[in-house]
């Protein structure tokens, strides 16, 4: 029995609890401390994505606004861009798995077995996180320059690679996007692997070394199953994450060349922001919801799916 | 577990803060906020539009001048400048934001729809009051008035033909004669290959992104004798971009790009980049409005001895030169005080130099000691007369190198001139760059199918508005 429950034996019987109680237990401290928290969420988030979700009903400029039912949804299904954005979409996020999941990963078992200036190599694979992002998107642009005098053409030259034109071309862009999306958020994901692995009791680490595992046996039989739940949530994160990219084609390419990096993002900017005489605000919104749908779908499954998997 | 006496005490600081912070916002029952309606003596803030931002100090330094001497002459207004630059994918959310000056430019184009959407300012009574308001060209006029016949946007500055920026040095480096730069297409290439040769610096360069490679693109068909858009004349238009003269603009810039080599591979250039690229000399040549040289000066810190301005080559019939500019428009949210400051900014700011011997030469004045361009070729917003009169005003102080853009001033005023397109400009210019960027970037682009997909698209808009 909790010590709610004794009270409420010691009580006389019959009494309710009044709001008195409520205050006297402590219940306004726990609503005032709450408040902040609340407004904040309410006003900045909540808010915002209800609305979001009425807009997507209507046709709207921001000062008057009519109901069109699903008038906008049919128009973002008609648009012969959404397929492009969400193929590229797809493909982004794919790149970014195939190449960008595993490096935090193998840069965190690397460092684990480093003895000496650990913290030395944390802070390197931290740095690039640091930096802003723009100004990271807009050093990797001038790093990206296709002529052969440019950065990564001139460095590549040394090894006798020829220069690419990297951003300008339709195939090379997206892969490009994702190299540099890969360096700038790396170093958070590093650091929440090394810190899971300080969990691993070092017994096991030992008991494997009696048994003569090498160092990528030891990896893989002991380090990797203490990473599973860690591992299956950084995905899932991951995939939502790059589904929702907007920065690197943006500021890069501004969906170019011909539409190559156009993400479903960018194409939700581009309604609302992008027509530079009346916005459409309802097909933006109408797009955002979408997704929105689509990744709670995606995330409902795929917990589903692993949850026999994961260590929770 | 606290002390109940704890909670009264917090909950009556925690009211008292909330109480502190509601009691923060303006007031808007204000005195200062409501201004008579019409009376000019009221205390009037007007935010107008500045310079780009990022542009020279010198540059600011000749605008706050201006603004100093405005108002010394109008000591009621204050003059809150706010540095600006008309970008298509920003220009919405600033507008729906609310963030626009008072008074902001607009490109010509686009004022029949801002007006048709009612978001710009009826400021025709105030127009009206203006002693030389017969005086405007009609077509520049007729872009800023509405349906009703009202005026809500006025023609202001830069109205430009599009037009061959050169750099005269490179054309030295490599053999070229400055003072005879191409003029003809083939010409161009010519020269865009003699200087890769020479100087391994790309000889051409071409906007591609933000609409403003559709803009070019527009005025090279232009140049070509073709048209993107046919106005049907009983309110449909015809979306045309898969004529002749845009297929030829698209495989010269193939052609320059993957044949000779000397084209500048870059799709993300827009009006300022390509302009920044210029300045650093990593353009020989390119085309942009025909009074780009004062921003070159303002703002990416171009020095006279190396631009040179010639006419963009027109060849075939129907050829002509695309032709802009800017209007200047009120907030509609603007109160009749704001809107007569803003009248009066406007006439002082924009128009009295061009019609006023005395502010004509204050201004040039002003620019001259800062080292900012005056007598930049542009065309006349009122008569040609009262332009060349304009620039008689001026003529001790004109610092532009007249002498290096005869290939354009000789001709200016002879070419045939064509405005935008007139219904969904700036989609069709987005249709566009898509095509720029595709010939750019895909050795292998087919022109036929991108002309015909971007016509379908911008048909189907045109279709649906």
């Amino acid at each position: 029995m909790t010590s709610y429950q004794v009270v409420q034996i010691i009580e006389p019987s019959g009494r309710r609890h009044t709001l008195a109680d409520w205050v006297r237990r402590g219940g306004l401290s726990r609503l005032v401390f709450a408040l902040p928290l609340l407004v904040v969420f309410g006003v900045f988030s909540w808010l915002p994505i209800g609305r979001a979700v009425v807009m997507s009903f209507q046709e709207t400029n921001l000062i008057e606004s009519s109901w069109v039912g699903m008038d906008n949804f049919r128009a973002v299904f008609a648009d012969p861009l959404l397929g492009q954005a969400v193929r590229n979409t797809g493909w982004f996020a794919l790149l970014a798995l195939v190449f960008g999941y595993p490096v935090p990963l193998v840069g965190a078992v690397l460092m684990s077995t480093v003895r000496r200036m650990k913290g030395l190599y944390s802070v390197l694979a931290y740095l690039p996180v640091v930096v802003p992002p723009v100004v990271a998107v807009l050093l990797w642009k001038f790093f990206y320059d296709p002529r052969p005098e440019g950065v990564f053409n001139t460095m590549l030259g040394w090894v006798g690679l020829g220069p690419f034109p990297w951003l300008q071309d339709q195939t090379w862009a997206m892969p490009s996007l994702v190299l540099e999306a890969t360096w700038a958020a790396a170093g958070g994901t590093v650091i929440i692997y090394l810190a899971a692995m300080t969990s691993v009791p070092a017994e096991l680490y030992d008991a494997a070394e009696v048994d003569g595992a090498s160092l990528w046996r030891k990896i893989w039989h002991v380090t990797m199953p203490h990473l599973r739940g860690v591992l299956l949530i950084t995905l899932i994160l991951q995939i939502i994450g790059t589904a929702q990219v907007f920065l690197e084609p943006y500021l890069f390419t501004s969906g170019g060349p011909a539409n190559a990096t156009v993400t479903v993002l960018l194409l939700i900017y581009r309604y609302a922001f992008g027509q530079s005489l009346g916005s459409d605000y309802g097909m933006a919104t109408a797009l955002s919801l979408l997704l929105a749908l689509f990744l709670g779908v995606l995330s409902l499954v795929y917990f589903r799916l692993t949850r026999s998997w994961s260590t929770s | 577990m606290r002390s109940p006496r704890s909670v009264p005490v917090l909950v009556l600081t925690s009211t008292f803060v909330i109480g502190l912070l509601a009691g923060c916002g303006s007031d808007p029952a204000s005195p200062d906020a409501q201004a008579t309606a019409g009376t000019q003596d009221e205390q009037v803030t007007l935010s107008v539009v500045s310079l780009i931002p990022g542009s020279e100090q010198a540059a600011f330094d000749a605008f706050d001048e201006r603004v100093a001497q405005f108002e010394e002459m109008n000591p009621n207004i204050t003059i809150e400048p706010v540095e600006y630059e008309w970008r298509a994918t920003t220009f919405a959310a600033q507008l729906a934001g609310g963030t626009l000056p008072d008074v902001y430019e607009i490109p010509l184009t686009d004022a029949k729809t801002l007006i048709e959407n009612g978001q710009l300012a009826d400021i025709d009574a105030q127009f009206k009051a203006l002693p030389y308001a017969a005086d405007f060209n009609e077509t520049l006029l007729a872009a800023g008035m509405g349906e009703d016949g009202k005026v809500y946007a006025i023609p202001a500055k830069s109205i430009y033909g599009v037009a061959l920026h050169y750099n005269r040095a490179l054309f030295t480096q490599a053999g070229l004669d400055p003072d005879n730069p191409p003029t003809t297409w083939d010409e161009v290439r010519e020269d865009a290959k003699t200087i890769k040769d020479a100087t391994g610096v790309a000889g051409y360069a071409t906007m591609a992104a933000n609409n403003t490679g559709g803009w070019q693109l527009t005025a090279a068909t232009y140049s070509r004798g073709g048209r993107v858009q046919q106005d049907n004349g009983d309110g449909t238009y015809t979306a045309t971009l898969d004529n002749d003269g845009t297929r030829a603009a698209l495989q010269f810039l193939h052609d320059l790009r993957w044949e000779d080599d000397s084209l500048l591979a870059d799709t993300t250039l827009d009006w300022g980049t390509i302009n920044q690229a210029f300045a650093a000399g990593q353009t020989a040549m390119y085309t942009s409005g025909s009074d780009v040289f004062t921003s070159l000066v303002e703002t990416n810190g171009v020095t006279s001895d190396d631009y040179g301005l010639t006419a963009i080559p027109t060849e075939g019939a129907d050829a002509g030169v695309l032709v802009g500019g800017t209007l200047a428009a009120v907030n509609v949210k603007a109160d009749d005080a704001t809107k007569a400051a803003a009248i009066k900014w406007i006439d002082f700011f924009y128009l009295s130099k061009l019609l006023d011997q005395e502010q004509a030469v204050a201004d040039a004045q002003v620019r001259f000691d800062n080292g900012q361009p005056v007598g930049t070729p542009v065309l006349p917003i009122f008569s040609r007369d009262q332009y060349e009169l304009s620039l008689e005003w001026v003529a001790d102080f004109i610092n532009v190198p007249l002498d290096q853009m005869t290939g354009y001033t000789s001709v200016m005023f002879d070419q045939p001139v064509v405005g935008e397109p007139s219904r969904s400009t700036q989609e069709t210019y987005g249709a566009l760059d898509v095509m720029i960027q595709a010939v750019l970037s895909d050795q292998n682009a087919d022109i036929d199918a991108l002309v015909q997909q971007g016509n379908t698209t911008v048909q189907a808009l045109l279709d649906a508005d």
